[in-house]
């Protein structure tokens, strides 16, 4: 379980989640976003190409975290869901709330 | 066959204990990747509900996983030691004004994920039944 930050040349920083986004680290993605908002970035991009499952904690945290990033202005997407991890999105209806794109390239399209 | 285990109520060893259990009931059997996943997300859940909100996180408390892995379907049974809880009582949380609550959707995602699912009361017991076919 990782979290790996980098920077587009658009702006936008990517936050790649390399394995699962569970209950046991998902207090560390929310520091990983809440540091990018104290370092004054705004556009923030969370990529799930790389993950395995995620679970309710997790998807609470992005709740958490999409909140979070509205409140300072910014602006957040998410990409890279496969089909199963796009339907726990579709069950919970959290894709009405979020900005989700294919992949990263789709993402940052106008980001 | 039958796996079982008995761990201390720490999240971080969740993900282990599902890969674990996961070895152990897909032994022999090649699910396709969509039915592996609703088991890993519904045992991942079930064993975060059983140490988060059953056990309270106290280590010292333990969470019991039990695995029947029959040839019509796999039952998980995750047992923890708190007082339990009422399932009915736990509301779906896809409602508009719900949707940006950080928490509520563990239980509705095992329903939806798993092809039946029963609580023994008190309810600090959930039964999971994924069917093999």
């Amino acid at each position: 379980m990782a979290f790996t930050t980098s920077k587009h040349p658009t702006g936008v920083l990517i936050v790649e989640v390399e394995g699962q986004l569970i209950v046991g680290n998902r207090q560390e993605l929310k520091a990983t976003i809440q540091q990018a908002l104290d370092n004054g970035e705004r556009k923030l991009l969370v990529d799930f190409a790389k993950t395995g499952y995620i679970d309710s904690s997790g998807l609470g945290a992005l709740v958490s975290i999409s909140k979070k990033v509205r409140e300072q202005g910014g602006e957040l997407r998410l990409s890279g869901l496969n089909e199963d991890l796009r339907s726990l999105f579709e069950l919970t209806k959290l894709d009405t709330l979020f900005a989700i794109a294919d992949d990263t390239a789709q993402a940052l399209v106008g980001f | 066959m039958e796996i079982a285990l008995r761990i201390p109520s720490e999240v971080s060893l969740i993900e282990e204990v599902v890969e674990l259990v996961a070895r152990h009931c897909f032994a022999g059997w090649d699910p396709s990747r969509r039915v592996q996943f609703r088991f890993r997300v519904a045992l991942s859940e079930a064993l975060a509900n059983a140490m988060v909100y059953g056990n309270g996180q106290e280590p010292a408390l333990h969470v019991e996983v039990r695995a029947e892995c029959l040839p019509d379907a796999l039952h998980i049974h995750v047992t923890d030691e708190g007082p339990g809880f009422d399932p009915a009582s736990v509301r779906d949380p896809v409602m508009p004004d719900d949707l940006e609550l950080p928490c509520g959707r563990g239980l509705f995602l095992i329903r939806n994920l798993m092809d039946d699912v029963r609580f023994t009361p008190p309810g600090n017991s959930i039964c999971m039944t994924l069917r093999r076919t």
